[in-house]
């Protein structure tokens, strides 16, 4: 069967199975290898992607169920060059070990800052709780969040980029003492 | 010091800290947040053929055949294997790491569900799984030995008919220790405290499972295999001596990976068939296992059956411990562990305690179960130790109606003591644990919490505090005791600096996660004072990088790290007689400060290590019997292991109507010796402490009396979300080991291995209102509820 769908901005249509998932039309089809696959039961989380905005684990969406819908994968969180705060908190709050898990954690969690752009701990938790990380502990997952949602508000109320929010250093600074 | 570390360690990105050890961000996370991190998922090969494994659905049976001709007419397929396939080939059975052997394919019989019976080539994923189903297999269904206490009993069935002369399921027997001087000392104490202790088999579950591409060049003769392997040197010369083939002839590569805690470290059947795979279609074939497949074939951790035994006098003063073992290695025994070391490094369940003596005595059975047992972050069984005496300690302290604490700082070995000769022969390096457990006290705020449990406890509301203190070995070893298979356990590591004084540093060791590309360049900056944005580190693949052991055990910062610091070393101390030409002066005569040399008494007069690796390169002479170049290697043989400690402390809360435990604090405080980068050490810490949580609470590979696998996806296989883990709250010390070239210590493991005994003895703790001593893992609700009823049970 024929399916067209948009990726990350990109109309694309292929020439499918009827029965290929989400995960593996991105992955082999498209060659977006960004999106990982760890489970198969929906319990992982390493696969989501966003359809139409909305996170979705992409190992239990069919290919063709995503026909004439708006596909979001980690590589489309980037502008250019340029790294989404999500990513970037990330980085400066050590969200990451290993990195499989980090692609749906991070669409889980820009979608939830898109939602709520101040969301306290416990919902941050909440949101990334259908997912796994086997290395991070969730701590600095939920700082990294932390950090992007005090950029961007610094950012939305024009703070230039040199007077930056004493709170977003103090999570940044968070692992390094005891 | 062995109290707190006093380096500046606040700056936030690389560049105000141009060298060396301190919080620095990752050098890898820029593509791991774009999506550009390449796992071997990601290979995809022109032409590349997909592998699926048939696996036996039974625990124990006979093979009477295997009808594969409506699979090999199946759209897309390319070939199907049997074993009997492989039998020609002479490949149906491989070594294991522990000197056993491991079917690649059953041919006889199948030992547990989910052995590999057979695999399809096809064209795509899809297309190989279709044409699994048209195989069919006829089994001649067999008893299966499932539980470990019934495995030698006499009649119980054979499940090693394969090896010559095996007539029982015996796998191997262990003892370390003095067992007559420890019998003696049991004999004269006030006070005996017995205790049986299950560590259930619990699975390392990382979010990518194992899988390998195969791409054999039959013209040349060469094989090349993306593989998820924690060590790709040792895996690239087992595979050599298996197929006759030279090293150089196979290039193993471990590109990113998704997580290994010690679930990649064997060779697996299927890394074998997706070879094979590629040697007869003559084409790349991938393999990449499910969940199911990970969970219910793939190394397993832990599944000892212990009794725990501690003598002690009246006031608190702990004697010796005593501990009988059964092990459970499934149906192969595919421990990785050094060969001198069946057991692993358990030796070391005397603890961080001054004894008078200690003696274990262990039984390994095989059962039809998975192989594997070393595994989960657990440093060669260290694990299973630290958690029988930091159980068997409390139950202790029960037993004195004794703060668990102060039996705890009691006993401790004193910092004069070290290195400290253990009763079992492990020589401790340097520890200094009362500043570590009191720091750790401080900041839980032990007293006011056991104030507000008493209060809690008066009211019928159920809160634990628990504390376990653990010693590690890590960073196997020294090549006179430790080797796998013949391979000593040291590491190579190359640096070679560039005419424009940038660096290349290949190591021997990988990473699974844990930072490499960003602690090695600190590590070598430190030393040679080339920033660590400018050291490109190379590693995880045998083409590009020297022989070692790979990354496991927490192995990588004691043994790779000490060669990263010393080919360094070696570098400088060329640089320095090129200096010495350059300034025109002897090498006595200067100063090294990070990144130049320094003419002594007139600093303005210095060079560079960037302008020593132009002279190295460049025009002009070099001081006599300089070579040209600036590059070094070395092979890195460490001589003891790295012995890290650390204090945790757990607050839990049950719920009476719900018995559901929720861990409200844990407190840790580690001390890894000199701390290179603060910011990934945290990062291990925790991960590894929420592992403890899925031990201690959730995660069981548990069977049924057939031996059918009850964990066999992430839905049965419970792994801890963010949900039922706290806020980590982490401190440490630091207390540098002496003979490693920079004082550090292994921490990866330390949190797995420690913080399973912190949560169990919380939960019991909070029990002890019922009357509760003991309890074994998982305590789910269920098991919790039947604890506060007089009715705990073993989980097997």
């Amino acid at each position: 069967m024929q399916v067209t769908m948009t990726v990350n901005d990109v109309e694309v249509t292929r020439e499918i199975e009827g029965r290929l998932l989400l995960v593996h039309f991105l992955r082999d089809v498209l060659g977006l290898t960004g999106t990982h696959w760890g489970c198969d039961t929906s319990n992982c989380g390493t696969c989501v992607v966003w359809m139409d905005g909305e996170p979705v684990k992409s190992c239990t969406v069919l290919a063709a169920m995503a026909g004439g819908h708006e596909v979001r994968t980690v590589e489309g969180l980037a502008k250019g060059a340029e790294l989404d705060p999500i990513q970037q908190g990330f980085i400066q709050c050590h969200g990451l070990q290993c990195g499989f898990c980090t692609p749906g954690m991070m669409m889980t969690t820009r979608a939830l800052l898109n939602n709520n752009p101040d969301p306290p701990d416990a919902e941050i938790r909440e949101a990334i709780s259908g997912q796994i990380c086997r290395c991070t502990g969730y701590a600095t997952i939920v700082r990294s969040v932390r950090w992007a949602a005090v950029h961007e508000a610094a950012a939305a109320a024009g703070v230039t980029e040199t007077t930056e929010s004493p709170e977003a250093d103090e999570i940044a600074a968070a692992g390094s003492v005891a | 010091m062995t109290a707190v570390h006093e380096r500046a360690d606040t700056f936030h990105d690389n560049d105000q800290k141009p060298v060396g050890h301190g919080r620095m961000l990752r050098k890898e996370d820029p593509r791991f947040v774009r999506g550009r991190g390449r796992y071997v998922d990601d290979v995809q090969l022109p032409g590349m053929l997909h592998l699926a494994i048939l696996r036996s659905p039974v625990a124990h049976a006979r093979i009477v055949s295997i009808d594969t001709s409506a699979a090999e007419a199946s759209p897309g397929v390319k070939a199907v294997v049997t074993g009997a396939t492989l039998a020609g080939l002479g490949l149906a059975w491989m070594p294991t790491l522990s000197n056993d052997v491991q079917a690649v394919l059953a041919t006889d019989k199948v030992r547990f569900q989910g052995q590999e019976v057979a695999f399809v080539v096809a064209e795509d994923r899809y297309a190989a799984r279709d044409a699994l189903e048209l195989i069919d297999v006829e089994y001649d269904v067999l008893d299966p030995v499932i539980d470990a206490r019934r495995a030698l009993e006499p009649g119980a069935p054979l499940i090693r008919d394969d090896l010559q002369g095996k007539e029982n399921n015996h796998c191997f027997d262990w003892e370390t220790g003095d067992e007559a001087a420890t019998a003696a000392v049991f004999a004269r104490a006030d006070v005996v405290v017995q205790q049986d202790i299950v560590y259930p088999r619990v699975h390392p579950a990382p979010m990518e499972t194992c899988g390998s591409v195969a791409d054999f060049d039959p013209v040349e003769g060469r094989l090349k295999l993306w593989s998820t392997t924690q060590a790709p040197h040792a895996h690239r010369t087992l595979y050599a001596i298996v197929a006759g083939l030279p090293e150089h002839k196979i290039q193993v590569i471990s590109p990113d990976i998704g997580g290994g805690f010690g679930n990649k470290v064997p060779i697996y059947p299927g890394y074998v068939c997706s070879i094979v795979g590629s040697i007869v279609t003559g084409k790349p074939v991938k393999w990449m296992e499910d969940r199911s497949e990970n969970l219910i074939s793939t190394g397993f951790a832990r599944d000892y059956i212990m009794r725990g035994e501690i003598a002690a006098t009246r006031d608190g003063r702990i004697l010796a411990i005593r501990t009988d073992v059964l092990a459970d290695h499934g149906a192969f025994n595919g421990t990785a562990a050094p060969v001198k070391y069946p057991a692993g490094f358990f030796g070391v369940f005397t603890g961080s305690y001054d004894i008078e003596a200690a003696y274990c005595k262990m039984t390994a059975v095989y059962t039809n179960k998975a192989p594997g047992g070393v595994a989960y972050a657990c440093s060669f069984r260290i694990t299973e130790a630290v958690y029988l005496v930091e159980r068997i300690v409390d139950c202790l302290a029960a037993e004195l109606e004794m703060d668990p604490a102060e039996l705890r700082l009691k006993n401790f070995i004193k910092p004069e003591q070290f290195p400290y000769t253990t009763k079992t022969g492990w020589v401790y390096d340097s520890g200094n644990y009362e500043p570590t457990m009191r720091l750790a006290m401080d900041m839980a705020g032990y007293a006011e919490l056991r104030h507000e449990q008493a209060e809690k406890r008066a009211r019928g509301e159920l809160m634990g505090i628990g504390i376990a203190f653990f010693t590690e070995a890590v960073g196997a070893g020294p090549r006179k005791d430790m080797d796998i298979l013949g391979l000593g356990m040291a590491d190579g590591c190359e640096l070679r600096v560039h005419p424009t004084g940038k660096a290349v540093v290949r190591l021997s060791v990988q990473s699974q996660g844990q930072g490499h590309e960003t602690t090695f360049a600190q590590i070598v900056a430190e030393e040679i004072g080339i920033p660590p944005a400018d050291i490109d580190v190379v590693h995880g693949d045998t083409d590009q990088t020297p022989f070692g052991l790979g990354t496991y055990g927490s192995r990588s910062t004691p043994v790779s790290g000490a060669a990263a610091a010393l080919v360094a070393r070696k570098v400088r101390d060329k640089a320095r007689i090129i200096a010495s030409g350059m300034l025109e002066v002897s090498v006595a005569d200067l100063d090294w400060e990070k990144g130049a040399f320094h003419v002594k008494g007139d600093p303005g007069k210095s060079v560079t290590i960037q302008d020593i690796a132009m002279r190295a390169h460049g025009a002009g002479d070099l001081p006599e019997g300089v070579e040209g170049g600036l590059e070094a290697q070395i092979c890195y043989n460490p001589s003891n292991l790295t012995y890290p400690h650390g204090a945790y402390i757990c607050v839990v809360d049950i719920d009476p109507g719900t018995a559901q435990v929720k861990v409200r604090r844990f407190i840790a405080v580690d001390d890894c010796g000199t701390r290179i980068n603060p910011m990934i050490i945290e990062g291990q810490v925790h991960g590894g402490l929420t592992d403890g949580v899925g031990m201690a609470l959730m995660e069981m590979i548990a069977f049924d009396e057939d031996g059918n696998c009850l964990g066999a996806s992430l839905m049965d296989y419970l792994i801890p979300t963010a949900l039922e883990v706290p806020d980590w709250e982490t401190g440490f010390t630091v207390t540098p080991s002496p003979h490693h070239p920079i004082g550090a210590k292994g921490v990866g493991e330390s949190a797995t291995v420690g913080s399973p005994p912190a949560i169990v003895n919380a939960v019991v703790d909070a029990l002890k209102p019922f009357g509760v001593r003991h309890a074994d893992m998982p305590l789910t609700p269920s098991r919790v509820w039947d604890a506060m009823r007089g009715q705990a049970t073993p989980p097997i």
